[in-house]
């Protein structure tokens, strides 16, 4: 133990590259071996997410083999938030975008694909936005069933991060379901309780005037428009009002909703 | 410490010289990490296994650390092992790894792995070592597993997600206590541990370290 030779430079230096070499061997093939594993747990869980929005899912009810099946009928496509325009297959492989790997958190920092959101029109104070948006299509292009658009926003500790479901209408809220969050456990986070959720499906989005009418108000909700905000709650509701306006309003997937209302 | 027994090492971390309770190590994710039974037991294992690994490789090498970076290769062995945990765990039990974020990520700087490593594994032979952090691994999930169970149960009205206690907001009976859910609460249901345990084993009640002076009137006028 007391010997000094341990404690040489060369020794010193051989021990570190040793322990170098080894330790990011087993961190590494760690990552590479599993890493099919998450992917899939990670589609996986998206996939749950979407379905439970459109209220096609119960953890209780539906088990995992049961997901692919039903998220089978969802067509995943691309749109460009700028103009509202769903992308063809064409312009998504010029991108040279995958639609069934692409998350658009993950590209919020690269400047090709991802854009500063300028304060005073970032109404969900998200800071930056993906250019190009992933939204789930049930049903034809001229005739559809189900719209689920990804949603994001600041409640009261951090970024709620969920999808909200539309009829084919563009028009008609079919669910909601925010599937990562940091709000208080019992307070900020009951958005998540299936009670409160409940009280979304069949609210109107746009007012006739083409306004975001959807909104979420302290105290009781009455109407077409309005939701009940969670009680004890309410800098999380007015987070999730304020990613309403936001990602349903003119900067967001506005014109893309409108324009399918037309067709 | 020579002679240091497996049985000793493996139940003496439980009561005698708990991690937590008397070492007051690794408080820090005791309050994170236990809103919920089921998370805290996924955290409880990927602990117990960290440190008991760590102390394994740490021991096995311990004649050739060089003395001068020793604290460096602990890390990097806590950092490795605690990597491959995380990547387990977003293989395994994906949606536990999504509730534990980044906790256990921060195992890496829980003091009780570290502490371990450098006042048992430096000294001991590996396998004791390894029974050593077995040891203080159960000791930390049994403190953590008190705290999660009482947090559950009067925050949420449930254990391991089974419904115990119907809430109002369920159509229940029960209120929940919106206080077990918040962190501070941990720290109030770690005090009452501590106290139960040095009220039975008198033993553990540090000596004075200093005394409040008498409270005299001064002679002079100040």
């Amino acid at each position: 133990m007391s010997s000094n030779s341990k404690d040489s430079i060369k020794s010193t230096l051989v021990v570190t590259l040793l322990l170098c070499v080894v330790c990011s061997i087993v961190v590494s093939s760690a990552a590479v071996i599993l890493k099919p594993r998450q992917d899939a747990n990670r589609i996986l869980d998206r996939n749950k997410n979407i379905l439970a929005a459109a209220g096609l899912y119960d953890a209780e009810v539906n088990s995992d083999d049961e997901v692919a099946e039903l998220f089978s009928q969802f067509t995943p496509r691309l749109i460009d938030i700028r103009s509202g325009e769903l992308l063809s297959d064409n312009a998504v492989e010029q991108l040279g975008i995958d639609v069934t790997i692409y998350d658009q958190r993950l590209v919020i920092n690269d400047p090709e694909l991802s854009q500063t959101i300028p304060t005073e029109l970032d109404e969900a104070k998200i800071k930056r936005r993906a250019l190009y948006q992933m939204v789930y299509l049930v049903g034809q292009e001229d005739q559809l069933d189900t719209i689920v658009l990804p949603i994001s926003g600041y409640g009261l500790w951090g970024i709620l991060y969920g999808y909200l479901a539309l009829e084919g209408d563009a028009n008609t809220v079919k669910g909601l379901a925010f599937y990562e969050l940091k709000e208080t456990p019992g307070l900020g986070a009951e958005v998540r309780n299936p009670r409160w959720t409940a009280l979304w499906p069949g609210k109107k989005v746009f007012t006739p005037d083409g306004d975001v009418g959807l909104s979420v108000v302290k105290g009781a909700g009455s109407g077409q428009y309005e939701i009940d905000g969670v009680a004890g709650a309410t800098l999380t509701s007015r987070g999730v009002d304020d990613m309403l306006k936001y990602w349903l309003g003119e900067n967001g997937f506005g014109p893309f909703l409108k324009g399918l209302a037309e067709s | 410490m020579a002679t240091a027994n497996a049985k000793e090492v493996l139940m003496s971390p439980l009561l005698e010289n708990n991690p937590i309770a008397l070492q007051i190590l690794g408080v820090c994710s005791a309050l994170a990490v236990t809103t919920q039974l089921s998370v805290t037991l996924v955290m409880c294992v990927a602990l117990t296994m960290v440190t008991a690994f760590s102390n394994l490789f740490i021991s096995s090498i311990r004649n050739h650390m060089p003395s001068s970076i020793r604290i460096i290769i602990q890390m990097t062995i806590i950092a490795s092992l605690v990597i491959t945990v995380d990547q387990f765990l977003q293989a395994f039990a994906f949606e536990i790894s999504k509730s534990l974020s980044v906790f256990v990520g921060l195992i890496i700087t829980n003091c009780i792995v570290m502490g371990r490593a450098e006042a048992f594994a430096m000294k001991n032979p590996p396998m004791i070592s390894f029974l050593d952090g077995i040891g203080n691994g159960l000791g930390y999930s049994l403190i953590l597993v008190s705290v999660a169970s009482v947090r559950e149960l009067f925050g949420s009205g449930s254990l391991l997600g089974f419904e115990i206690m119907p809430l109002v907001e369920n159509g229940g009976w029960y209120q929940g206590n919106g206080l077990m859910l918040l962190s501070p609460s941990a720290f109030f249901i770690i005090g009452f541990l501590i106290w139960a345990l040095r009220t039975k084993r008198k033993e553990q009640v540090e000596a004075k370290e200093y005394r409040m002076a008498p409270h005299v009137q001064s002679e002079s006028p100040i």
